[in-house]
């Protein structure tokens, strides 16, 4: 195996590594501050999947335009869902809770199933088969332009937290749930902004990852599980974590499919889940719980 | 307020009548109901089967499992490839199936309990542990890989009763895994009233102050998952030799696990008849559905074009989901308290 | 100190928590049949000690004796084995049992098998006066019952040294010495050996028969009750805490 066949198996993996730390920084987002732990993530992501689609379908829109509405619309998901939904459940131990959003996620994929049936859809953009190449590195345009896309959206949520007040407001609520109740912040619309950002995340990954694969209701457990391997692998709760462990399994997958085989490359995320969770429960970049 | 470990107190007289009723209609089903109704049946005590012993691990012991479906499936293709491979019958094959899945159980019991893994990210071990066997399974050809593991059926098999090959009629799986199934139930029921039952809702309730009154938490954690994944193995081998094909996206699917969870969260989790009781709503309710979405395509009330295939899955979560948000104990604890089926008093 | 060996004997023990020293070199002795007091400020160290000794975690040095056996780093569960009974200040009651069902767990330790740990369970309950509440669930009972519930767990593991932690808190005063009471005559009786930490003085004065002084993670006074009152550190350490 030469070294090009490994720059280009690398490069890759990084670029759609970033936009797999998009959708885990979703997951991360809502567990960081609700404490709830979103077993629908994957489910809700393909939901902006097919929303893009539609987009494309319909007014011929490129994904990468549908972003914006398909982080929209999944907002007002995510927003709903937790004023209306979860945020009934937070008084039930944790296990319920995550029962509760498995059959969400069952809902979701059952309700996409019966609109859009099981077969893979995707879109064709006319930039699709474009590359252009850096001595022998070949970069594809649509897996350039996801990246770069993914990295703009995180961007501007990182700076979200960062700078805006209602950003603050939620991470004070993160910190200490009690004490932003006594300076009178209203908790409960903060964690109902919280899970539609999350959400919007979500929308935003999967109008953009539908740039390089087609869809189907049955991808999103798939997507779910990864999200959560990207997750734990950078720490729960850990928003730079997300990206870098995601960067991480891109990379990782691509070099497994490269070595190995091209199905056997969700075993070696999970096997690093399973080694993650033994060695270091809080995560690579998490902080230590106790 | 009944809670779900007064479900062990005797019942009343009324309970007594209604179940006594409830049994001998389900033993006497198979002369009335056709080979559907038989079919449901099946499906309806497999499930209580697998969600008892999911259960067992939640409900009693307090651990979350999403990878109950790792334990069924390594029941199924142990006993199955045993008895292709080499000829044994199911009726011994059983006995490496359930120590498969133990083991399987162990293993993974011990490196989440070991390494202090609890709540959400055990579940997410059991995941990551049922994920991995399907993508190994996915890739071992000499047990059919992707393309499947099939058990060879003449039509002879599908008459009379042979307990040692699990080959016969219909009527013949129904009473077994009825047997089955009521047999888990007994087991659950004793050990409940046992030691490990009083240990294992201490370490449910709070680990720390079962750790201080003595109890051994990593042990009984081990136990929990050991007998949960030995019946969930049982359950696999029935399933094997019931449908006489394996496919690893299907057995391991996430899907199969989750649907284990399903009926005990309708019927009750932590109750003994919670997930008998699940499983014979949900189940039939399921059915249901989908006939009614048959007549009314039959009728063209609906375009017979349509694809409805996820709608009994849609119905089956949309129930769990209003459970968890207004009868988070189950239905089971409800119906016993409205029917006075349960014996009032504090013994048990 | 009475005559008798100690049976619990704590030497030189330290513990920090991420560079936070929470006990300094603590050496503490509990003799045979006595019933000692530890007392001190808030965040003086007493819980940390209590749980030094019941094996929630180990010190970073110093040793925990009963008896004739190093205990020290063992597991909760072993360490009850050896004869160790604690309470918890924050009570920890198995909320989806009942009473009866909360003390039968602590008594299979001992016990053959679950009838007889139920009867001996029965037995404690009585002792602790929450025989009327023996089918409740642990969830519904008032503070008060749940501190009793604590005791009559720990009470039955049948421990050679019980380890209380604030189990009067919350109790009126006539119910403080019923429990006062309560516990002087199973020392009497069995010969059980108590170790308390208790912030009603009330109580501390009229069980406990020495008492140590707990302040920022050091033992800063021991002795006789009447003695302890009038040492001037701790007068100094209570007054600068606005307490007592």
């Amino acid at each position: 195996m030469d070294f090009w066949t490994l720059a280009n198996a690398v490069t890759s993996g990084l670029l759609i590594g970033l936009v797999y730390g998009l959708s885990a920084l979703g997951l991360s987002v809502i567990f960081g501050v609700i404490r709830i732990v979103n077993f629908a993530h994957g489910e809700i992501m393909v939901m902006g999947m097919f929303f893009a689609l539609l987009m494309f379908r319909w007014l011929g829109l490129d994904p990468l335009l549908s972003v914006p509405l398909a982080a929209a619309l999944l907002f007002a998901f995510g927003y709903v869902l937790q004023l209306f939904v979860v945020s009934r459940v937070s008084h039930l131990p944790e296990h319920m809770q995550f029962l509760l959003l498995a059959a969400i996620a069952i809902m979701i994929v059952s309700a996409l199933l019966m609109i859009f049936g099981p077969d893979a859809q995707g879109v064709q953009v006319g930039y699709a088969w474009d590359s252009f190449a850096v001595g022998e590195l070949l970069i594809d345009y649509p897996k350039m332009f996801a990246a770069i896309a993914s990295v703009i959206v995180a961007a501007l949520l990182l700076a979200f937290f960062k700078y805006t007040m209602t950003g603050k407001a939620i991470r004070a609520c993160a910190d200490n749930r009690t004490g932003a109740q006594v300076v009178g912040l209203n908790v409960g619309r903060l964690y109902a902004l919280t899970f539609g950002v999350g959400a919007a995340c979500l929308g935003a990954a999967g109008a953009i990852i539908l740039l390089l694969f087609e869809v189907h209701p049955y991808l999103a457990p798939g997507y779910t599980l990864l999200a959560f391997v990207i997750v734990i692998i950078g720490g729960l709760g850990s928003l730079f974590g997300a990206l870098v462990a995601g960067i991480l399994i891109g990379v990782s997958e691509a070099l497994a499919a490269l070595l190995f085989q091209p199905s056997m490359k969700s075993a070696f995320s999970f096997a690093l889940l399973i080694f993650v969770l033994l060695l270091r429960p809080q995560g690579l970049l998490g902080k230590a719980i106790r | 307020m009944i809670r779900p470990g007064d479900l062990v107190r005797p019942l009343s007289p009324a309970g007594v009548w209604l179940g006594a009723l409830v049994l001998l209609v389900l033993l006497l089903l198979p002369y009335w109901g056709g080979s559907y109704v038989m079919t449901v049946a099946t499906t309806v005590f497999y499930l209580a089967l697998v969600g008892q012993s999911w259960n067992l691990m939640l409900g009693f012991a307090g651990l979350l499992s999403i990878g109950h479906a790792l334990f069924v499936g390594i029941g199924a293709y142990t006993s199955a490839y045993l008895f292709t491979a080499i000829g044994l019958p199911p009726v011994i094959g059983v006995l490496p199936a359930i120590a498969l899945a133990v083991l399987m159980g162990l293993l993974m019991g011990y490196l989440g309990f070991r390494f202090a893994i609890g709540g959400v990210y055990f579940a997410l071990l059991t995941i990551a542990f049922a994920e991995l066997v399907r993508i190994v399974i996915d890739h071992v050809s000499w047990l059919g890989a992707t393309e499947g593991f099939f058990l060879q059926v003449s039509e002879a098999d599908r008459h009379g009763i042979d307990l040692v090959n699990l080959r016969g009629a219909p009527e013949m799986y129904y009473y077994l895994i009825m047997a089955l199934a009521l047999g888990a139930l007994v087991l659950c029921r004793y050990l409940l009233r046992s030691r490990l039952g009083y240990y294992w809702q201490a370490i449910r309730d709070d680990e720390s102050a079962a750790e201080a009154l003595g109890v051994d938490v990593l042990r009984y954690k081990m136990y929990a998952v050991a007998i949960s994944s030995g019946m969930a193995g049982v359950a696999g081998v029935f399933y094997a030799f019931y449908q006489n094909s394996l496919f690893p996206e299907i057995v391991f699917n996430i899907e199969r696990s989750i649907e284990a969870t399903l009926g005990s969260i309708v019927g009750g989790v932590g109750t003994l008849f919670g997930p008998i009781f699940g499983t014979f709503i949900l189940t039939p309710l399921g059915e249901i559905v989908t006939e009614a979405i048959d007549l009314l395509k039959h009728w063209h009330v609906i375009d017979p074009e349509t694809k409805l295939d996820g709608l009994k899955l849609l119905v089956w979560s949309f129930i769990v989901v209003l459970i968890v948000l207004f009868k988070p104990n189950g239905l089971w604890p409800w119906v016993c308290e409205k029917l006075r089926l349960i014996r009032p008093g504090e013994e048990r | 100190m009475t005559g008798a060996a100690p049976l619990l004997r704590i030497a030189g023990v330290s513990k920090s928590f991420r560079g936070l020293r929470a006990l300094n070199d603590v050496s503490f002795d509990v003799a045979e049949r006595e019933i000692a007091a530890l007392i001190g400020p808030n965040g003086a160290g007493k819980t940390t000690l209590f749980n030094v000794i019941a094996g929630v975690f180990p010190p970073d040095s110093g040793t925990v004796r009963l008896g004739d056996a190093d205990i020290t780093g063992r597991r909760p569960d072993r360490i009850c084995h050896a004869g160790i009974g604690r309470t918890f200040q924050l009570v920890k009651p198995f909320a989806q049992m009942t009473v009866l069902e909360n003390v039968t767990v602590a008594a299979l330790h001992g016990a053959r098998g679950v009838a007889e740990a139920r009867a001996s369970a029965r037995f404690f309950l009585e002792l602790l006066e929450l025989d009327t509440r023996a089918g409740q669930h642990a969830a519904n009972l008032t503070l008060p019952d749940r501190k009793r519930l604590e005791v009559a767990r720990a009470l039955a593991t049948g421990p050679r040294l019980l380890l209380l932690d604030e189990v009067m808190a919350g109790l009126r005063p006539s119910e403080t010495d019923r429990m006062v009471a309560t516990l002087r005559r199973l020392r009497d009786d069995t010969g059980l050996t108590i170790l308390l930490i208790e912030h009603v003085m009330r109580a501390v004065m009229a069980l406990s028969e020495r008492i140590a002084v707990l302040h920022h993670g050091e033992k800063i006074s021991e002795g006789t009750p009447d003695r302890i009152v009038r040492d001037p550190a701790v007068l100094e350490c209570y007054l600068g805490d606005h307490e007592l």
